[in-house]
């Protein structure tokens, strides 16, 4: 069991501020993200992208925030479970939460924070009529230990870089490696693009283009796929495979969160923002993107807003009645867990003769 | 307003809509369905407009001269699902006063 004061769900910016804002409280916390690195949809869905409106940086790539984030709340020593899906919460009788992955990972705090974004991202699924009945006999929508595919007939369906990407590191793994894709264009990084036309021109990647797979055979586990291709004539055709995986990117979906008991609209869980962005249930709060409340805006800088708030209720229910007021880091300095401590250089006391 | 056009756009139950949009917001196709709320939030829009979700994928019903389509939308619609011949993205249609009169239907989510 891991325990902590705050319980993150989601470590995108909103997320990791708590663990900052927190940490000057003298709360600890522990992050639990489906995604296998922190950042959220800055790292997941546009690292390389300029945003304009976090207050103080004229410009700042997403993946840049995440890093300067990570590294300002590193003296708070945040504990993260990633590649996790949050799944169930249960209320304990001393008032604690008890929240479990899709793992199994069981987490501990008297504080859920939901900082979800648009929920989990999950991997969007091919229309292919009989795909369902052959999950996990075969067919993978992420690849989670590449030696798996030791030895073995892979076929990848997809036209962005985790299609490049995944192509070109089994090309070493499995014995045969089949990209299928609806276009002969592909968008990724310009080296995954040009290694897979080195790898296709050493006939160690048998690329179909364009093409697409249309029906999966087999008696209880991938046998082959049926693709269409649409070069000149139409054909189709069946490749033997052991392995299908299709790779189409993440969407995000709010999941498990959403049968919480918490009061939903639009998507999003409804708070308190007169107060403390606390949900229907007291003693989770839902901060960022994923809350929602009279003139909501999803900016990562009003996320920044109410996980501070959200702290400062934290430490009521975690120490009841204990004074404390607010204070500036430059005139009480950053106290790390881990023994650091950051703060202004003293001003110089001299006599001018 | 004279700025403003009239488009019609029918949501994911089939529903057709009559639709005033303004054209001096700087305001693509997703930003109009989102502000008038024809697709539940969450739903449609979820990268915010970068071409990289599809999921604001609609079929263009007018014969309205669209804005020529550039690299990145073709490449994500070649990944998305549901996607036909008069597939755009919302989010790379500009509401400009060229769009008066534009018809599409939302392609449903995925």
């Amino acid at each position: 069991m891991i325990k902590t004061d705050i319980l993150i769900i989601g470590a995108g910016p909103t997320g990791l501020f708590t663990v900052f804002e927190a940490g000057l409280l003298k709360l600890k916390c522990h992050l639990i993200d489906a995604l296998p690195q922190p950042g959220g949809q800055c790292s997941e869905l546009y690292p390389k992208k300029p945003i304009y409106d976090i207050p103080g940086f004229p410009e700042i790539l997403a993946d840049d925030l995440t890093k300067n984030l990570l590294e300002q709340c590193k003296q708070f020593e945040p504990g993260f479970t990633l590649g996790e899906r949050a799944e169930t919460i249960e209320k304990q009788e001393d008032g604690s939460f008890i929240v479990t992955t899709n793992k199994g990972t069981k987490h501990q705090a008297p504080v859920v924070a939901i900082a979800g974004g648009l929920g989990s991202f999950e991997p969007r699924k091919p229309l292919i009529d009989n795909i369902a009945s052959f999950e996990d006999k075969g067919v993978e929508y992420m690849i989670k230990d590449p030696e798996i595919y030791r030895n073995k007939r892979v076929v990848i369906a997809g036209g962005g870089d985790s299609a490049l990407d995944w192509s070109i590191f089994l090309s070493d793994v499995a014995s045969e490696v089949t990209l299928i894709h609806r276009r002969n264009e592909f968008r990724g990084h310009l080296d995954s693009v040009e290694k897979v036309q080195e790898l296709k021109n050493k006939g160690k990647i048998n690329l179909v283009t364009p093409a697409e797979v249309i029906n999966i055979v087999g008696h209880h586990k991938v046998e082959a796929v049926v693709v269409s291709q649409a070069e000149h004539i139409e054909r189709e055709f069946e490749i033997d495979c052991d392995h299908f995986i299709p790779l189409f990117g993440l969407s995000p979906k709010l999941g498990p969160i959403a049968n919480w008991g918490l009061e939903i609209e639009k998507n999003a869980i409804k708070v308190n923002n007169a107060l403390d962005y606390q949900t229907n249930i007291p003693g989770i709060f839902a901060i960022g993107d994923v809350n929602t409340y009279p003139g909501k805006l999803k900016l990562i800088l009003c996320g920044f807003h109410e996980a501070t708030l959200m702290c400062q209720a934290a430490y009521q229910i975690i120490n009841p009645g204990k004074k404390y007021v607010m204070k500036y880091t430059t005139v009480s300095g950053v106290d790390g867990f881990d023994g650091t401590r950051k703060e202004a250089p003293k001003a110089v006391v001299k006599a001018i003769n | 307003m004279e700025q403003d056009i009239n488009i019609k756009i029918t949501d994911r139950e089939g529903v057709t809509h009559n639709i005033v949009a303004p054209t001096d917001m700087a305001m693509n196709l997703m930003e109009v369905v989102r502000s008038y709320e024809l697709a539940p939030e969450g739903t449609i829009g979820i990268c915010g407009g970068m071409a990289m979700c599809a999921s604001c994928q609609c079929y263009v019903l007018s014969n309205t001269e669209l804005p020529e389509m550039q690299d990145d939308e073709e490449a994500m619609l070649s990944e998305a699902f549901y996607v036909k011949d008069n597939s755009r993205l919302g989010c790379q249609i500009q509401m400009t006063p060229e769009m008066e009169g534009l018809e599409v239907e939302l392609a449903p989510e995925s």
